[in-house]
Order: C-alpha cells, then structure tokens, then sequence
C-alpha cells in the first residue's frame, strides 16, 4: 500500500438515509447551542448530551452487537460523527472511548473485558482518557518512564502522565507505560493498563490550565497505585504495539480538518449571501480544501473498515487538516475587520478570538507536525 | 537623553515591574499601577512631546522605539496611546493632562456648538485602556474640519477585553469636554500612527519569542538530543527569526513615517508586514514549544495573544496592504519602481 493510496471511499445509501436524521436531531437539540459554544467544537463537554447520543445508537456504532455495539460500518458512523462537527455538538465526553479506546479494547482486550466496557461505552456512560504523554516524553513516546511493577494480584504504578484531556471528567484511562526494561529498551517492555479514575487509590488528578484559563488538561500522578491483573489490555509487553495501532483512528477522522468549521459557518454569516470578489475567491478555496480532505478523510475510514493500517495516509490528513484548521482564523480576519469591534461582529469576534487561541494546538495535539511529516517522508521510503 | 539610555532606561524598568505575575494580574482586571508611576516618573510617555509642553527634546522616531521595547516585555499598559494622546493634544496647543490617556476617531462622535460651549456625543467601539485612563483625547470634526477634544469625564465605559485581556472599551459620550480645538491630525492620519505604534509593539514581541524559542529548544530534549538538533525545527527557528527581522524593519519604517508627518504609505507598508509577521511568528512559536506552550503556566501566552491583538488593532493586512495596493496602482505601472523607493 503505497503512501499516496487512498482509495475511493465506499458508498453507503444507508450512510446518507442515516444523515438526514442526525441533522434533524441536531437541528433540535442543539437549536438554542450558541455560535461561541459550538465553537469549541470537540472539546466541548455534556454528558447528558453523550448519554442522549448513545440512546439513539451512535456511539460504538462499528462495534459489534454481541457485544451492544451497533455493528454499522465505518462510513456510517463517519457520517454520524462529521454532523456532529459540522455543528460543534458537545462530544468530547465519549470521543476517546467511541474513536480509539473502545476500538483497541475490541482489538486487544479479554473477553470480560469487551463484556464490560463495551456496552457501558456505547451507552455514553464510559469515558475514556489517553495517557501517554509524560513530562519527558512528547513527540519521543517511547521514553516513557511511568512504569508498573507486577505484584501478587495486579500491578503498581508509579509515575507522572502530562497533559491527559478530560482525565477530570473521565472513567478510565488507558495507561501506556513500562512494565519491564529501563527507558533506554524504547518500545519494548511497554504495555497498555486500563485505569479505573474514580476508584484508584493512588492517583492524583492536578488540573493544568491552557492559554486560556481553561481546564482541559491534567498531570496525573500515581503514587502506588494499584490496580488488578485483569486491567492489562492485551499483552504484556506488547504496549508499543498496540498503541501505534490505535493512532491511524485517532489522526484521521473528521475532527482533524473540522476544529475551526464553525468560525467558516459564523465568517460566512457576516458576509452574507453575495459576499465581495475577494471573500468569495476565499471561501471557495477553503470549501476545495474540506471537500478534498473529507475525501482523504473517509478513503482512510473505509481502509480501516477493511482491516488495513494506513498510518502514513492518517498522517497525511491530519497534516493537511491542522494547515486548514490553522489556516481558517487567519482568513476570516482578512475577510472581517475586528477593529473596531462593532456590535454587529461582536459574536464572530468571539468565536474568531476561541478559535485563535486554540489553534496552537491544533498541530501539537496527537502527534505533531514535525512527527507526522516524519512518518509521511518514511511512507515515501525516504526513512 | 540619548536614544540609547532611554531604551536600556525603559529595558531596565520594564524587567524589573512587569513580571509573569504582573501580568497575569492585569488579565484578571488588576491594571498594574505600581508598573504606572514608575514609567511615568522616568518620562517615558512624554516622548512625543515637544520640550515647551513637557518632552525632554528626544527624536520622535527614538521615542516611538521605546514601544518596541514596551512589546518585549508585552508591557499592559497604555504607553501607546498615552504618547499619542499627548501628540495629539500638544499638536492642537491643549495642556497635556496628568497621567495614563488614551484616543478615539470614531465615526459615531458628533461635536456640535452652542454658543460658546461644546458638547461632545455618540458611542466609541474599541477604545484601548477606556477603563484605565484619567482622560481620551478624541479626533473628531466640526463643520468638516478635524477638531481635538479632551474628556476627562462624561462618557461610561462598557467592559471588553481583547483577545489578550486588555481593555478596549466602548465608550458611551455625553460630555462637555474640557478643551477643544482645531486640529492638524486627521483621522486616517491618527489611524496610521496608532497602526505605527503596533507595528513596534508586534516587532518587540516579535524578538522576545525568538529569544525564547531559542532557549527553549537548545533545553528541551526528546529522541535523546535537543530539539534544535533537528533540521525541521532548525527551519522553523530560521523562518521565526526572518519573520521577526522583517517585523523590526518594519517597526523602525513605522516610526521614521510618524516622525516624518505621519507618511501613510510608509506606515501601511509597514503595519502590513509587521503583521503578517505576528501570525507567522506567533504559530512558529508555539509549535516549536509544543504543548507547554499551550499551558497558562509558561509566559509565552502573554505575547503570543498580544501578537493577535495587535496585528489586527488599528487595522490589519486586509486594510493596510488595501491601501498601499491602491496607493501603488493609482500611480500606474512604470512609476511602480519610484512609488516604491519613494516610501
Ligand atoms: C491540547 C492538547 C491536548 C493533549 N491531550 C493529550 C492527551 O489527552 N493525552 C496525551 O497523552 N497527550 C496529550 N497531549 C500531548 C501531545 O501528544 C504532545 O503535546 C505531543 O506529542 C508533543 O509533545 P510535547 O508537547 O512534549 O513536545 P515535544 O515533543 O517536546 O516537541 C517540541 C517541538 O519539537 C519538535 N520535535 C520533537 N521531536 C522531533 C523530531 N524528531 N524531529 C523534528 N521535530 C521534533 C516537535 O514537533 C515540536 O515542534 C495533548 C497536547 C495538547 C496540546
């Protein structure tokens, strides 16, 4: 499979029959949601609203039903999870859980434990939190040093995970850590651990605020923590494994290209119906830029629908999708002066200064730019 | 004083009171008054002031430099606008009041006449430190012409933040102002001074975080080297370092401009550039700090948020590569080469 294949993505009428009824829910739900809370797209967070989502069957939607999944293809919970977006729900709460942990759980866990997380995350009520990075460890994951000794019954954590979103707000996390060998072994000698985050003794939660004041992130400190034998996912020692399996589902989805999409909505708003040469020459080279990257974006969930892992061309999207994520604010002020701030803008104000502020992020958050475009040049053999 | 010492004066007083604490203090509404008076007791806001209304006789052009200064230390206080208020004002032959001032043009002001007294009425958006300043110095006109009135009351002040937390009100006018008077400045000329001052600002900002990214990634270690070591983040350190090299050309641009009679040419060259530099710049920064960066904790926040602000206060690229773009074409094709070296 070469770097550049990205084949077409498959159609599904059940897919767009299923479009026109998420958007009528949304359209009602969300009728009194507010340009600047919509604008914080996947970060947004409403549990009740997650529990709603799994009570019409989407989350866990490509999950099997033995397992309460909803055993639907990838193109149609694509279809699901983009009108989500597109209308900046609040999501954040069941994200992780519905995109990667409970897939890897799929993939890797026992039987008991797909029997308990699965139905728990398909009904909205389970939600998951990554922990992966460490103080040390950022783009260089394989240094990780938060290790779990094994203990008569379970294993010992002790260690420090950094910048862990919505571990405050989170069930379990799925722990990448070292349970054999020194930091200088790298990959090997890591495992994955399922981490209860209510009932641990051990773990400390510190908030650790963003640019904004925020509280989106977490350093998680685990003193002796304990947990039972049967929270390792998967193999021991097979941590390294696992993990990389998982990031082609988190790079490639429609929330790496649709971040900024409800500044375009509110940048459209401003500028009307018959916007000037120059607005329309802008808005139509960003429209290009979603529809080709939705393309890219939904060849790669139906590679992964067909069992493949095409990291190089998850890579690929999310590089191209945080430039326009990147790239949206910069264009909106071009297109609409701030100063002075009138009243009539003050609402594209809001949701242009959100989206300013958070676009930083948009190519550090599940590998970086730098990283991605390492792993692309080693699809292209250049590695 | 020689333009040097004034700026390693300013250098010094700045490092010293307006520290990470300041200003997270200042974002949570604390305007930082003790960092105030000990500026104003050095002078530094009187720079643009000829000697007779209270200067101390520097170049304008060294003056408005102190603002690059101001910029790398995202100083949050209004230096900018207390200096071109005293311009303003001083150019009009008004008594420069005490204390922090600050400007307004807007559209929505109408002055009218009775008699022999003035009245000054309607809403002014964006009006930066309305909240903090003893008195506004507003541009407006009269019977076409452009006239100066100073307020130092009669308006309320609505609270808004830019997108760094400072101030820039909007004012609601009902006053009899304190002076009035014919003014010299029109309002697009005041636009393209304050445009200048941040275009300095942008520049001083613009240094700081290269300064920072520097360090940070000669400290910073990951795949058992520091980031500098690798070639893509070398790249994105040179491209930050050009950015801010264009964004101090174009500061030193601005303020010659305003010094020369306020060339607007001249200063939409360079408010344009400069700003274009912030986006460049400020994106360059952060990626480049990963996500500690993103963390209110690390100070780089308090200047890459006042990058966003300023780049776009007193008109960004749109507006001011607008008008150098029509400024150039109305001269026509072959005198291109002499507009440009003429700017
Ligand atoms: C908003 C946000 C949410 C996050 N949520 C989570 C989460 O829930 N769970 C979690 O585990 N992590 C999370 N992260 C952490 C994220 O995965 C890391 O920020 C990322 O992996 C980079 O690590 P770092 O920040 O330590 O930067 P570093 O790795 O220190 O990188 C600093 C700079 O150096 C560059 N660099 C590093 N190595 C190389 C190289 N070999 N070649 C070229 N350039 C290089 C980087 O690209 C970057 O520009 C989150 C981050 C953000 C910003």
């Amino acid at each position: 499979m070469s770097a550049l294949s990205f084949p077409p993505p498959p159609v599904s009428e059940a897919a767009e029959a299923l479009r026109a009824e998420v958007r009528a829910f949304l359209a009602t739900e969300l009728a009194d949601f507010p340009a600047e809370k919509r604008a914080e797209s996947w970060s947004g967070y409403d549990a009740g609203f997650s529990r709603k989502l799994g009570a019409r069957g989407w989350i866990g939607m490509t999950f099997p039903t033995g397992y309460g999944g909803h055993g639907r293809t990838a193109l149609e919970r694509y279809v699901v999870i983009e009108e989500l977006l597109a209308a900046g729900a609040p999501v954040v709460g069941h994200w992780i859980a519905d995109r990667q942990s409970g897939p890897s759980i799929l993939r890797f866990g026992s039987e008991a434990q797909k029997r308990f997380f699965i139905p728990r995350i398909v009904a909205g009520e389970c939600f998951f939190c990554i922990g992966m990075s460490e103080p040390n460890s950022g783009s260089d994951l394989a240094s990780v040093r938060t290790r779990a000794t094994k203990v008569d019954g379970g294993w010992r954590i002790n260690g420090t995970k950094l910048w862990t979103s919505q571990a405050h707000l989170s069930h379990f996390m799925i722990l990448f850590c070292r349970t054999s060998g020194t930091p200088e072994d790298r990959q090997s000698g890591t495992s994955q651990l399922l981490v209860d985050m209510k009932a641990t003794q051990g773990i400390t939660i510190r908030p650790v605020n963003a640019l904004t004041g925020e509280h989106h992130f977490n350093e998680i400190v685990f003193q002796d923590a304990f947990v039972p034998d049967d929270a390792l996912l998967g193999e021991e020692g097979q941590g390294w494994h696992q993990v990389t399996s998982e990031l082609a589902y988190e790079r490639s989805g429609p929330e790496r290209f649709l971040s900024s999409f409800i500044l375009l909505v509110e940048t459209l708003r401003v500028l009307g119906t018959n916007p000037s040469e120059r607005a329309a020459i802008a808005i139509g080279r960003l429209g290009a830029h979603l529809v080709t990257l939705r393309r890219l974006s939904r060849s790669v969930a139906g590679m992964l629908q067909a069992g493949q892992n095409p990291a190089t061309q998850a890579a690929l999207v999310k590089d191209l999708g945080a430039l326009l994520e990147q790239e949206i604010p910069d264009i909106a002020r071009s297109l609409v002066a701030v100063d002075p701030p009138t009243p009539e803008i003050e609402r594209f104000a809001q949701v242009l200064a959100y989206t300013t502020l958070h676009a930083p992020s948009f190519s550090l958050r599940g590998g970086t730019r730098e990283i991605l475009r390492g792993i692309i040049a080693r699809g292209l053999g250049l590695r | 004083m020689t333009d040097t010492i004034l700026l390693e004066t300013a250098e010094r007083l700045f490092s010293d009171t307006i520290t990470p604490q300041v200003l997270a203090a200042a974002e949570r509404g604390d305007y930082p008054h003790a960092a105030w008076n000990a500026l104003a007791e050095a002078g530094l806001h009187l720079g643009l002031l000829p000697e007779e209304a209270g200067g101390f006789g520097v170049a304008p052009a060294d003056a408005l430099a102190l603002l690059r200064i101001a910029g790398r230390h995202a100083l949050p206080l209004p230096l900018a606008e207390t200096m071109l208020a005293g311009w303003l004002l001083a150019g009009a032959g008004i008594a420069v009041p005490e204390g922090a001032l600050t400007i307004t043009a807007a559209p929505g002001l109408t002055l009218t006449r009775d008699g022999g007294s003035w009245h000054l009425a309607g809403t002014a958006p964006g009006v930066a430190w309305g909240r903090d300043a003893a008195a506004v110095a507003v541009l407006t006109t009269f019977e076409g012409q452009p006239y100066v009135a100073l307020l130092s009351g009669g308006y309320t002040i609505a609270e808004r933040l830019n997108i760094a937390r400072e101030p820039r009100n909007t004012l609601t006018i009902d006053a009899v102002p304190d002076a009035v008077a014919p003014s010299a400045v029109t309002a697009l000329q005041l636009r393209a001074a304050g445009a200048a001052t941040r275009a300095l600002m942008i520049a001083g900002a613009l240094e700081r975080i290269t300064e920072m990214t520097t360090q940070y990634a000669l400290d910073r270690t990951q795949f058992g080297r520091p980031i500098g070591r690798f070639q893509a983040v070398q790249h994105s350190l040179a491209t930050l370092a050009a950015q801010t090299a264009a964004a101090l050309a174009a500061g030193d641009i601005a303020a010659e401009a305003v010094a020369d009679g306020v060339q607007i040419p001249a200063i939409a060259a360079a408010k344009a550039r400069a700003s274009e530099a912030a986006g460049i710049g400020a994106g360059l920064a952060h990626q480049i700090h990963g996500a500690i960066g993103f963390t209110y904790e690390h100070s780089l926040h308090y200047f890459t948020k006042r990058l966003h602000a300023w780049r776009d206060e007193y008109g960004g690229e749109a507006e001011w590569n607008e008008r150098l773009g029509r400024h150039l074409a109305a001269a026509g094709a072959d005198a291109l080469w002499p507009t440009l070296t003429a700017i």
